[in-house]
């Protein structure tokens, strides 16, 4: 002790004041002003640190210099410290001052809602899509030749009796209709575009039908139409299979079942299932008839082809349980603000 | 198509298959079955009663009252929603307490104070017939009193309800249902015989056909030793089975000829029509009475079957007449079995919509060769109840040129691998069209180079008589399909060699539609059809012409739109009616102008349909629908110019701007016009956009090339100009722009200032930002730059505010 020159309780004293002082401190600025009295060039640490040049004696020099050092450290970490600790409190004060009340600010209005007939068309179109289909178009008004005769269905065929067809007066009469069916884009696609074809086609149809829970007179399907050499039925079956498996589900399956329509044959319904459901029909398919593809400026001896379509409404309707289609198409925004 | 299990099985061994199994084997042979019904399971409670007699009440419009004897003495009362029984008539009564198949309980029950004891019951109630239209009137040897199930001598039996396609007319009848389901098990098919009595003499009906096109041929064939009465039961139960009613042993005997060969014929009593017949079509403004008494106009392609007078006696193949109907005293027939041209009958009973059991095959095709065994089926049924029947020899049987003559067809076996995917040989081709009626002989084929497979084994196929639908290879590749199988074909996933995806316009669309729906717009479908006026009340083509449908469905449906504006309105008034709140629509759909000078000849020319987006928010200023356009010309990188001083007709005088592109208008923007809105009962401000969507994203836009960004430092200044109305602050903008040359990086209005309503100018404040690639602008730049500025705007009329 007595080798420090009695300095210690001096260093002691000063610390234990600027601890005292600093403790004081209510703000940042008060702080530097405080820590500067007690570690600046006017404090008496710093005042002591200068008186040790004059000690003689070199051990208990290096002792109470050492002391001082460690003590002026002491202070600049406590008041880093306490810094922190007021910017702290400084903040919160703040930002209590700033509250806000977020559910006061929710603004409930946010993006509007796609019609479920667009979603499930672009459901459908994203699944052909990664198939490797590209997406056709047509019009939706149509010559009767590519709505009918071109589908080997020339004037008079019977089978145009099931399409209640509505007919738009434009150009020779009975020469222009609503198409009834996406299937005069086959043709349109089949006359226009390279082969092989492998395409989709969505679209808006119409029929001469008295609304009711299940008929619209404006209504939307897709349609596919596969063109290549060497084409079958077990690619159509294949197809089918891999599309109500992607569509639906996994565990979902198809079968075929014959049917007739004039523009495939052989021609078939198609069904789907769950692992445990029952046979729901979904649409109809086959090999694009020889006369189709002959209309659509295609060699049938060379290539070979087939074709499937489905409603697009039901799918929306089905997967959204709308008991009624005409609530889809009565433009309620409380009906269409659910999806 | 009703078809009746027990009657299949006369024709095929399928004891040993489930009804499901059955099922499923009709379905998969391309005759869906939409219905297993099981019938003739006996209903407790359910008695033969006598009607008594009839009588309407005044209050009551759609019921009567009948009154009923049970054979217990005692009289009853019910109420009943049928009138098609009289006096004398014999009816299933479900008495109190009865427990009906579909779960009612019969009970008590009365209306306007009067006490029904019971309900007589339709075919479809007891689940032994089809029909629901009317009371099952029963044969009038049942007994009163008896259950009504004992007294048919039902058993129990399934009915399979099939849906059968347009190309199939075997499906249409029992014979050709076995046929196929034989064919499918492998199970012998055994078709009946006829009759095999001796014919009496000749007894001949002169018959002229005078349509030969129409009616290809007429066979009449005289009967006689008829006595008329009731069919044996178990007859009578397939007919009700089948979802037809017993009437008497003839017409009977006629509908079992149809239900079981699918050829329709018609029993006359042989004395009304000794004149003969005529086969002809009907005469400009001829009528008839057909046997459901309606009296009829008639076409001149409706044909006729007239008497030897020449007087119409019935509608070829569709219905029959009153007068010549067999009556109880009938001893002789002349039996009509007919060869109708399917299109004349499938118009004929279009234009009447009267569609018959006899009409819907004579439509599909009935066989053309068919008619002597059908007679002779006719005869064989007939005699179950008449064994003095006698068949006369020497029936008329005219044939024209027209008659379908079986088709006989080459079939390359390498067609059918080809198409199906399958490795099938000629024999076993060959045996399954041969299992189904087709004969089948082979035949070399020579095979055309182009034809993948070059195999020449084929096969001649003759076509059976009762497939008329069969005509071209493909046909036959079909039944070879059905007959192996859909299933078996089996399934393989065809390798697309191309990428899939969207188009450029499919993915601008979506795009399109993505960048509405941000706007918080929802997407409405309204119908594309419009009433006469309802573009004119949307401000929209007054005076103009549409496109109109020949044949609406109703008249406020009768017009092609040309624009959605108006389907819009009555989306956004049905909102407004109904109080919705944010009521912000969009619709992104076809529309279809008329065109000014088509060519009316040119059969393949069409309207210039094309895509249209209309954007449309009540309570929503103009501001909003410059916002909606400013945001999709910044995300689809086209733009139009907005000229104010275009009006489109419908909107806002002061408030609205066309969108175009030197002479192409490209759409409107601003708010609607409020008359129009009114017209629609819209009181608020409608915000509306509408663009031609086909122009928008038919457009290919140029890939940005890049640039490199300046690393010097900007320099920027703000200038309020005070600017009289006049001088609209898009001009003044590009005056700014065009002032400050290739150095201007960004000139934007912040703030807009107008001291007061009426005041003349107002206050534009613009921020202008200056940068060079190359260096960083000196002072004097910036300032002769600045004062560039306020020049141009004072040119324009502007004053510089401090």
């Amino acid at each position: 002790m007595a080798i420090t020159g009695g300095l210690e309780p001096q260093i002691g004293q000063a610390l234990a004041a600027a601890t005292a002082a600093l403790a004081k401190a209510s703000d940042a600025d008060a702080l530097r002003r405080i820590a500067n009295e007690h570690s600046g060039k006017q404090s008496s640490l710093v005042a002591i640190k200068a008186s040790l040049g004059a000690m003689t004696d070199v051990e208990a020099r290096k002792v109470a210099g050492r002391a001082v050092n460690e003590a002026l450290q002491a202070l600049d970490t406590l008041v880093a410290g306490r810094l922190v600790e007021l910017e702290r409190a400084a903040a919160g004060q703040a930002a209590a001052n700033e509250a806000m009340d977020l559910t006061e600010h929710l603004v409930r209005r946010s993006r509007g809602h796609a019609h479920i007939v667009t979603q499930a068309w672009e459901r459908l179109e994203d699944v052909f899509v990664g198939m490797g289909f590209k997406v056709a178009e047509g019009p939706e008004v149509e010559t009767d030749f590519n709505n009918f005769t071109a589908l080997n269905m020339p004037p008079n065929h019977p089978a145009r009796s099931n399409f209640d067809t509505l007919f738009v007066k434009f150009g020779v009469p009975g020469s222009t209709l609503l198409r009834t069916h996406t299937s005069p884009v086959q043709i349109r696609v089949m006359q226009e575009w390279d082969l092989p074809i492998y395409a989709v086609m969505p679209g808006r149809v119409f029929r001469r039908d008295t609304p009711d829970a299940t008929h619209m007179p404006v209504f939307h399907q897709i349609e596919g139409l596969v063109v290549d050499k060497g084409i079958t039925f077990a690619h159509l079956a294949g197809t089918i299979e891999a599309f109500t498996k992607a569509f639906f589900g996994s565990d979902f399956t198809s079968r075929l079942r014959p049917s007739y329509f004039p523009f495939t044959e052989p021609s078939a319904e198609f069904d789907v299932r769950s692992a445990n459901g029952k046979w729901v029909e979904l649409g109809g398919c086959g090999m694009v008839h020889p006369n189709v593809l002959q209309a659509g400026g295609i060699d049938p001896e060379v290539y070979t082809g087939f074709a499937f379509g489905f409603g697009i409404d039901r799918m929306a309707k089905e997967r959204h349980e709308v008991a009624d289609l005409r609530d889809m198409y009565a433009n309620d925004l409380r009906f269409m603000r659910q999806f | 198509m009703r078809i009746v299990r027990s009657w299949l099985e006369e024709f095929a061994d399928l004891r040993r298959f489930s009804d499901d199994d059955l099922a499923a084997a009709i379905t998969s042979l391309g005759l869906s079955v939409e219905a297993t019904e099981m019938v003739g399971t006996p209903v407790d409670g359910v008695v033969v009663a006598r009607v008594l007699r009839t009588e309407r009440h005044a209050d009551a419009a759609k019921v009567h009252r009948v009154w009923v004897d049970a054979g217990d003495g005692v009289e009853r009362h019910v109420w009943c929603g049928a009138f098609n029984m009289h006096a004398g008539d014999l009816v299933p009564l479900a008495t109190l307490g009865t427990k009906m198949p579909d779960g009612r309980d019969i009970l008590k029950r009365g209306i306007l104070g009067i006490d029904s004891e019971g309900m007589l019951c339709s075919g479809a109630e007891l689940g032994v017939a089809s029909d629901a239209s009317g009371i099952l009137i029963l044969p009038a040897n049942a007994k009163l009193g008896r259950n009504v199930f004992e007294a048919l001598g039902m058993q129990r039996d399934i009915v399979f309800d099939l849906d059968v396609t347009r190309n199939r007319p075997d499906g249409t009848g029992h014979l050709g249902v076995a046929r196929d389901v034989a064919a499918h098990f492998g199970v012998k098919f055994a078709p009946p015989k006829g009759d095999g009595a001796k014919p009496g003499g000749a007894r001949k009906v002169p018959v002229k056909i005078v349509d030969e096109r129409a009616c290809a041929r007429f066979n009449v064939t005289v009967m006689s030793g008829i006595v008329v009465g009731d069919s044996p039961d178990y007859l009578a139960r397939r007919i009700i089975a089948a979802g037809m009613r017993p009437i008497n042993n003839v017409v009977d005997a006629s509908n079992l000829v149809m239900l079981e060969t699918n050829q329709p014929n018609h029993a006359y009593d042989a004395t009304k029509v000794a004149s003969g017949f005529r086969i002809r079509l009907a005469k400009a403004g001829e009528r008839l009475v057909t046997l459901d008494g309606v009296d009829r106009a008639l076409d001149t392609a409706d044909l006729l079957i007239c008497d030897g007078n020449d007087r119409a006696i019935g509608m070829a193949g569709v219905m029959g007449g009153q007068d010549t109907e067999i009556s109880s005293a009938s001893t002789e027939i002349a039996l009509e079995t007919a060869w109708f041209a399917p299109d004349g009958i499938r118009l004929t009973s279009q234009r009447l919509a009267l569609r018959t059991e006899a009409s819907a095959r004579f439509e599909r095709g009935v066989d053309p060769h068919g008619v002597a065994h059908s007679v002779a089926r006719f005869a064989a049924i007939l005699r179950e109840s008449c064994p003095k029947l006698v068949v006369h020899a020497g029936a008329s049987d005219p044939k024209t040129k027209y008659l379908p003559k079986p088709a006989t067809i080459s079939l390359r076996v390498a067609q059918v691998n080809r198409v199906l995917g399958t490795a099938l040989n000629v024999r076993q081709v060959s045996a399954l069209l041969t299992r189904i009626g087709f004969e089948c002989a082979p035949k070399k084929i020579a095979v055309k180079k182009r034809l993948l497979v070059a195999d020449g084994a084929g096969l001649s196929v003759k076509v059976p008589s009762w497939r008329p639908d069969c005509t071209d290879e493909i046909d036959l590749v079909e039944e070879v399909a059905r007959h192996v199988g859909y299933d078996l074909l089996g399934k393989q996933v065809s390798q697309s060699t191309q990428p899939g995806g969207l188009s450029l316009l499919q993915q601008r669309r979506r795009a399109l539609r993505d960048v509405v729906l941000s706007f918080g717009a929802s997407e409405a479908m309204p119908n594309p059809f419009l009433a006469p006026g309802d573009h004119e009340r949307a401000g929209v083509g007054v005076g103009g012409r549409v496109l109109t449908l020949e044949n609406p469905l109703v008249a406020e449906e009768s017009v092609l739109r040309h624009s959605l504006r108006p389907g819009m309105l009555r989306a956004v008034s049905f909102n407004v009616a109904h109080r919705a709140a944010h009521i912000l629509l969009f619709e992104l759909g076809h529309v279809y102008p008329a065109r000014d000078g088509v060519d009316t000849n040119a059969p393949r020319d069409l309207p210039d349909e094309h895509e249209q987006l209309c954007i449309m928010m009540v309570g929503a200023d103009a501001a909003t629908a410059i916002n909606w356009w400013s945001e999709i010309t910044a995300v689809f990188g086209v733009g139009a110019q907005v000229d104010q001083a275009r009006v489109p007709a419908g909107y806002h005088a002061t408030r609205s701007a066309t969108l175009a592109r030197g002479k192409q208008v490209v759409g409107y923007v601003g708010e609607l016009d409020r008359l129009v809105l009114a017209a629609h009962g819209i009181e608020d401000r409608v915000a509306c956009l509408e663009v031609n969507a086909s122009v928008l994203l038919g457009e290919t836009p140029k890939v940005p090339v890049a640039k490199p960004v300046s690393r010097f430092p900007s320099s920027d200044f703000d200038l309020a100009f005070a600017a009289p109305t006049r001088v609209t602050a898009g001009a003044l903008q590009r005056a700014l722009r065009q002032a400050i040359g290739a150095l201007g990086e960004e000139v934007s209005l912040f703030d807009v200032f107008r001291k007061a309503t009426g005041d003349d100018s107002r206050s534009l404040a613009f921020a202008v930002r200056l940068r060079a690639s190359d260096r960083t602008l000196t002072e004097t730049e910036v300032a002769s730059t600045r004062a560039a500025c306020i020049a141009a705007g004072v040119k324009l009329g502007c004053t510089l505010r401090s």
